[in-house]
């Protein structure tokens, strides 16, 4: 059987039954814009910024939660659409501490908000989601005017007590997408379920963590489609895209998560799972993203060491090379190859282990190479 | 692992056994999560009630050591109650008949008393294994770390197989490894007995192979594994030891003993990015590169062989471990042309090991491949055996009989000790303890105790407590949980104070030769 159809921007198009608005449109690459949506969990429904017209309707649909449906008439971009987004955007601007540059203020009230925000604790920089917020880009999209906007965001709790993650309530949104994250992703239940009154009205709900549940995994914050949750090592030192990513694999367990490197100026400065990748699909946990900065610790060794009277002391590279391949041939020669063992590192790369057990083999002369392999 | 993660959400049943996945494989442990979410049952087999247990249909705490008579015990009723997998066990496998008559011995009643989990619950599982079909076994270090490791590893087989449970999607067994890239290291044949890609040295074929790869004579005797490469050094039948980026005077069993051993190597050379406790041992340290500073591959615990890439610089002088082997062979009278990861990979271990035959850089720039990969159009292989067509030929049923740990526990030390890891550090903490923050999630070690025991030897949450065992002696916070039955101390070997270690019993499965980490006699008391 075929499957059915609908008309999408006017062009009759096929879905999947249980599809809903939102999915049958990415199936036909058209772009629906979302703040909430989480891909793979079921929606929170909290933003509005999905909303799509639907012919027959008197009101606009959210596109993430209303299931398609045969013979639909869809509009994705229309004026009443478009209208409705710039509201909604306008409002959740106005909702909290959004001081960037997307608060087109009359050029007195800026300079005043500006500075009543940045005397709170995290706003003495710019946000931390700057460059790279879902809020920010639709605002710049939409060509959302905030200048009729009252701009007296409630007083809203600060949670800047924890190791590795701030969670700065004044610029959430109450998308719930981080609840999603750690309940329905990570399966933690951290977060208190998102409680709506309407779409778009979670009055009073916040997601208060529960530190007896969390695991710190930080999901949460890569879910945060705003600068609401951030982590605090990297608050301050990188923004938007001035990073390079680098994508490599996780060093901690056995399970080779991919990881992107923000990398500035020489220093890794956050990690974030990539997204859709074997075999983690973007997800990490508490060691992957927040175990990075060992590498950049001034406690590492950056010089040969030979030991002499007790203690050690710096050498050349060829002094220490020298010495060691020296003494190897020493032994090898008075007490045969067998009487030197090695033990590679589980740790470090392939490459790594091969060579060294080529060395063992083809230059020592032993089988004597092993690592922790059984633990 | 025979299987892949990927199979995790979609599977429909599970055995996790020995495995505390939310702490020591956190990204795998969601998955599962999500498939119980999503209907899928699962049975978790550990003697604590790790956090996994508020997922499980059932959780049989079993006692420290017993798992060869719970895995019997369900054999036994799979096989009396005829729930077993007929018609996979005639096709494709072999040593039916000899499972059937050493399992006919741990009758549920049996396998109770050894085990600690009631016949009935047994009986259930075992009606609940056979009901839903294939089962994830996934397991770890709680199978393997003991001084029956080898046979814990058969007996989990031989309940996949008797299930026909191997060779299909979410089937398998499935261990999750526990280092990065352990599993790579034995594929690199970072290991006695094996040339890289599992090449035995003693067969000739594979050693001409290797002979004419590196243009040199090789010794086709099996080399020395760790444990005895450590009693070799006091004996002097090591006289020099050379040491990669493993701490091993904080992760191997008794530490007085192994550090006994390293003090009285004739030369000692390290290769590490910290000074740790066993680079003081050292006579030569090299500075490497860490992770992030430098290109090459790590190899996950579904085979995956994934890029790792160079980010930033490394500090100072620090090398490539790959460079300074490649500079003493040179020292050595061997020039090795490869000068890279990529070269290594490309140009060497891609040609010599068969299974990777396919997998070259430029075909693992986004998400890997898995081995085996036998050609360059190979896509690699998402699950090992298929439809029951065992690699070897058909799958090899091996009968063993349950033994107890070295050690237990008795008069004078009364608890059993099991160590692991936990899920804000990792292993010594070299790289965790130096990374902001973690250290303030967990900043000391703990001696985990049940409710019951800390009622009874008067001991209070966070006091300090000594734990001893006939090998050592360390003073730790007491931390009274839940988790723990009566009897047992668990701890980690993750702070210098208070490391496991020190306690652990130095005793090794004959054939693995991998430490009894998850038992030992010790006692407890207040300080």
């Amino acid at each position: 059987m075929a499957d059915p159809s609908l008309i999408l921007n006017g062009k009759p198009v096929e879905f999947q039954p249980g599809q809903t608005i939102l999915e049958a449109a990415q199936a036909q690459g058209v772009r629906i814009p979302t703040l909430c949506y989480l891909k793979g969990c079921s929606p929170t429904a909290a933003c509005g910024i999905c909303v799509v017209e639907v012919a027959g309707s008197d009101h606009l649909m959210l596109s993430c939660s209303t299931p398609a449906e045969a013979g639909m008439d869809i509009k994705t971009d229309s004026e009443m659409v478009c209208a409705s987004r710039r509201k909604t955007l306008a409002d959740l601007v106005a909702s909290g501490d959004h001081n960037c540059f997307v608060m087109d203020l009359p050029p007195d009230q800026w300079s005043e908000r500006q500075f009543e925000v940045m005397l709170k604790p995290w706003h003495d920089q710019v946000c931390p989601a700057h460059g790279d917020c879902r809020l920010q880009d639709l605002v710049v999209e939409y060509g959302v005017s905030l200048q009729s906007q009252e701009a007296a965001p409630a007083e809203r709790p600060l949670d800047d007590s924890h190791p590795v993650i701030i969670r700065d309530f004044s610029r959430c949104i109450q998308c719930g997408r981080c609840v999603q994250a750690c309940n329905q992703v990570q399966v933690n239940r951290a977060l208190p379920e998102i409680e709506l009154e309407a779409p778009g009205k979670a009055n009073g709900w916040l997601p208060v963590a529960d530190y007896d549940n969390c695991t710190h995994c930080g999901e949460c914050v890569q879910a945060c489609p705003v600068g609401a949750l951030f982590e605090r090592k990297a608050y301050g030192r990188i923004h938007g895209h001035e990073a390079t990513k680098v994508r490599t694999t996780c060093p901690y367990c056995g399970v080779g998560c991919q990881l992107w490197l923000h990398v500035k100026d020489g220093k890794v400065i956050k990690v974030t799972g990539v997204e859709g990748a074997q075999p983690n699909r973007g997800r990490l946990c508490v060691k992957g993203r927040f175990g990075y900065d060992f590498i950049h610790s001034p406690e590492r060794l950056t010089t040969p060491l030979i030991k002499e009277n007790g203690g050690f002391r710096e050498a050349s590279w060829d002094e220490a090379l020298d010495l060691v391949a020296n003494r190897f041939m020493e032994i090898k020669e008075k007490h045969g190859p067998d009487s030197i063992a090695g033990v590679s590192c589980a740790r470090s790369i392939n490459e790594d282990s091969y060579n060294m057990q080529k060395l063992f083999r083809a230059v020592i002369g032993t089988n004597n190479i092993d690592h922790c392999a059984r633990t | 692992m025979t299987n892949s993660f990927a199979d995790f959400d979609k599977a429909k049943m599970f055995f996790v056994i020995g495995s505390n996945m939310t702490e020591a494989h956190p990204v795998a442990s969601t998955f599962v999560k999500n498939a119980v979410n999503n209907g899928a049952k699962l049975v978790l087999v550990d003697p604590r009630r790790t956090a996994l247990a508020d997922f499980a249909k059932v959780h049989l705490p079993l006692k420290v050591g017993s798992d060869i008579a719970l895995l019997n015990g369900l054999m036994h009723v799979l096989i009396k109650e005829d729930l077993y997998a007929k018609e996979y066990v005639q096709t494709c496998t072999v040593g039916f008949e000899e499972l059937k008559a050493t399992v006919e011995n741990y009758p549920p009643e049996r396998a109770e008393e050894i085990s600690g989990i009631p016949a009935e619950q047994i009986k259930e599982v075992a009606r609940l294994l056979a009901a839903n079909r294939p089962a994830m076994l996934i397991y770890t270090l709680g199978i393997t770390e003991h001084t029956c490791g080898v046979n814990n590893v058969m007996s989990t087989a031989n309940l996949q197989m008797l299930l026909g449970n191997v060779g299909f999607e979410c089937g398998g067994v499935n261990p999750l490894r526990g280092q990065n890239n352990v599993q790579g290291a034995c594929d690199m044949g970072a290991l006695p007995n094996v040339y890289p890609g599992y090449q035995k040295v003693t067969d000739p074929a594979a050693k001409a192979k290797f002979e004419e790869a590196w243009g040199t004579e090789l010794d086709d005797k099996l080399g020395l594994m760790i444990p005895a490469m450590m009693d070799g050094l006091p004996t002097g039948q090591v006289k020099a030891f050379y040491i990669f980026g493993e701490n091993l005077a904080n992760t191997e069993p008794d530490i007085r003993h192994v550090e006994h051993c390293l003090e009285s190597a004739e030369f000692v050379v390290a290769n590490d990015i910290f000074p740790t406790e066993t680079t003081r041992f050292a006579d030569v340290i090299f500075p490497a590169t860490a992770w992030s500073e430098d290109d090459g591959t790590f190899t996950n615990s579904e085979r995956r062989v994934n890029r790792v890439r160079k980010a930033v610089e490394p500090p100072g002088q620090a090398k490539p471990n790959w460079w300074v082997f490649k500079q003493i062979a040179k020292r050595m009278g061997h020039d090795w042309e490869s000068n890279s990861g990529q070269e290594i990979w490309d140009n060497e271990i891609s040609v010599l090991a068969p299974s990777m035959v396919g997998i070259k850089f430029s075909r693992i720039e986004h998400d890997g491949l898995q081995w085996p990969v036998p050609d360059l159009n190979h896509l690699g292989t998402p699950f090992l055996h298929k439809d029951g067509c065992f690699t070897c030929g058909l799958g090899n049923f091996k009968a063993v009989e349950w033994t107890p740990p070295a050690e237990v526990a008795d008069e004078e030390y009364p608890f059993v000790l099991s160590t692991g890891r936990r899920l804000y550090h990792y292993h010594t903490r070299t790289q965790t303890g130096r990374s902001g923050g973690l250290n303030d999630l967990l900043s000391e070690e703990t001696a985990d105790i049940s409710l019951d025991d800390a009622q009874r030897l008067g001991i209070s949450q966070g006091q300090k407590v000594a734990v001893s065992s006939r090998r050592g002696r360390v003073e730790v916070t007491a931390k009274v949980t839940p988790q723990v039955p009566p009897g047992m101390v668990w701890m980690a070997f993750h702070f210098r104070e208070g490391c496991a270690n020190w306690l652990t019993n130095p005793v090794y499965d004959p054939v693995s030769q991998t430490a009894e980490y998850k038992a030992c006699a010790v006692k407890i008391e207040p300080i």
